[in-house]
């Protein structure tokens, strides 16, 4: 039995937060580079020029690549040999996204209260917190901070069995055709199928967790895939939704096991400050 | 469809904005205003109960954005657009105050593009995501109000070279609408 102590995951978390936000990932500069290559249309070329300017000046200058720093989506795989030393697990990640998003000058996007009066929790907490029990005996942290604008454009609905295949594909290209340049194309299309209403919808956002270019498993689903995005691609929607070629970089597929009545279907869009980063204790 | 980089000043003129057409792009320089969703509900509220905004709304452009926090010896943090439709049904009163420009990202409704003609108005796009450049065109940053808002508080920006583009002119022009039918390749269909 191994013992990790709550702080250390605390600490992680706070620096995750920081190095998320400010840092982008090699996968999506190397699909926005890609899709320079790719894309027709001068404007949408200019918009993913000026997205990889920008993502250098964060990264150099320390300041978030998106103003819109997120829900802190937190995913912890735990393994099984671990034993945490402290209190609450939930308040030990609370409590890096609190340090995080504070030290970091990070914004603060979370109102405490989503029904009645608009007071801000002021330090971006609670988190969303995933967790799971996995063989071993490390503690695997991955933050994903999520901005507004693209949960805003995801969506969820309860297929009919039979409107099969084409009905799922059907679902995912209008909803992106629907999100149009709301969420801050080029994008990423996570999508999940099967499982319950609630599942669906974690299925969707678990699958963006993929580097760009990272294919399912199953080849069947791998092509699905591929033929998907092309169809996305076809839309004209482009980068910053100005018209062009390139209005997905990726789409992921993730599928679970359904009961014999329904067919749930989810769509989760990330946008172009895809944003993950991981550390294992 | 223009397709020119163009220099415009603010408070912007009617004369200015006539000038600007779809695909135009611009870099603004001089006094732009911050608000987003709480931010508008309030405005809103005092423009209705006959009271005086905290800005000279004449000719003024409303940047939609919410920026992330100054880090010490910056004027500002990250500051790219927010979504703009959610700031759609603000719109008429705004004009109604004096506004002329609007920069967001994301369509706007039916009604706005109508109010952005009846008012000759112009509604540009910032690229959202590009947060950390497009604050370097930001010299000075000041809240003039709702400070409890945090984030949401209406600024006061000096910006210089702020680079935008037109997606809604005077003229009816919508190029969220062109430029996505010139690169559409598939028939849009749809249960």
């Amino acid at each position: 039995m191994r013992e990790i102590e709550l702080r250390e995951i605390s600490r992680a978390v706070k620096e995750l937060s920081i190095e998320a936000n400010t840092v982008a990932n090699d996968d999506l500069r190397c699909a926005l580079k890609a899709s320079i290559e790719k894309e027709e249309s001068p404007a949408g070329k200019a918009v993913l020029n000026q997205l990889l300017k920008n993502q250098d000046i964060a990264k150099t200058e320390k300041i978030p690549i998106c103003q819109d720093t997120g829900f802190a989506v937190v995913f912890l795989e735990i393994g099984i040999d671990v034993r945490l030393i402290g209190r609450s697990l939930e308040e030990a990640v609370n409590q890096g996204v609190r340090d995080g998003y504070t030290e970091g000058f990070l914004r603060k996007s979370i109102l405490k209260d989503p029904l009645t009066q608009p007071v801000n929790t002021k330090d971006n907490t609670p988190a969303i917190i995933h967790t799971a029990i996995v063989p071993g005996n490390g503690v695997r942290i991955t933050m994903m901070p999520k901005g507004g604008g693209s949960e805003n454009m995801s969506r969820i609905e309860m297929l009919k069995p039979s409107d099969g295949v084409e009905g799922i594909k059907d679902f995912v290209l209008e909803t992106v055709r629907t999100a149009g340049g709301n969420p801050c194309p080029p994008i990423i299309v996570g999508v999940g199928v099967g499982g319950t209403f609630d599942y669906v919808a974690f299925l969707a956002k678990k699958s963006l967790l993929r580097k760009i270019g990272e294919r399912n498993a199953d080849p069947e689903l791998a092509a699905m895939e591929v033929s998907w995005l092309e169809e996305v691609n076809k839309l004209g929607i482009g980068p910053a939704g100005l018209g062009g070629r390139v209005t997905a970089m990726d789409l992921f597929l993730e599928v679970f096991p359904r009961h014999i009545a329904t067919l749930p279907v989810a769509v989760n869009i990330q946008c172009n400050a895809a944003r993950v980063k991981t550390r294992v204790l | 469809m223009g397709k020119t980089t163009k220099r415009v000043k603010t408070p912007l003129t009617r004369e200015t904005v006539k000038d600007l057409h779809i695909g135009d792009e611009v870099l603004i320089s001089g006094t732009i205003y911050t608000a987003r969703d709480l931010a508008h509900a309030r405005l809103v509220e005092m423009i209705k109960g006959g009271g005086k905004l905290p800005f000279d709304a004449e000719g003024s452009v409303v940047y939609y954005v919410g920026p992330s926090p100054a880090p010490d010896g910056r004027v500002i943090g990250a500051a790219g657009p927010t979504t703009s439709y959610r700031m759609d049904p603000f719109v008429p009163d705004m004009f109604k105050a004096g506004m002329l420009g609007m920069i967001g990202k994301g369509p706007r409704s039916a009604e706005v593009r109508q109010r952005i003609i009846d008012n000759c108005g112009v509604y540009f796009a910032a690229t959202g995501g590009a947060a950390a450049l497009l604050s370097r065109s930001i010299v000075k940053s000041e809240i003039i109000a709702f400070r409890d808002l945090g984030a949401e508080a209406l600024r006061r920006l000096t910006v210089k070279d702020m680079p935008v583009i037109v997606v809604n002119d005077c003229y009816g022009g919508d190029l969220y609408k062109e430029g996505v039918l010139q690169y559409r390749l598939r028939k849009v269909f749809f249960r």
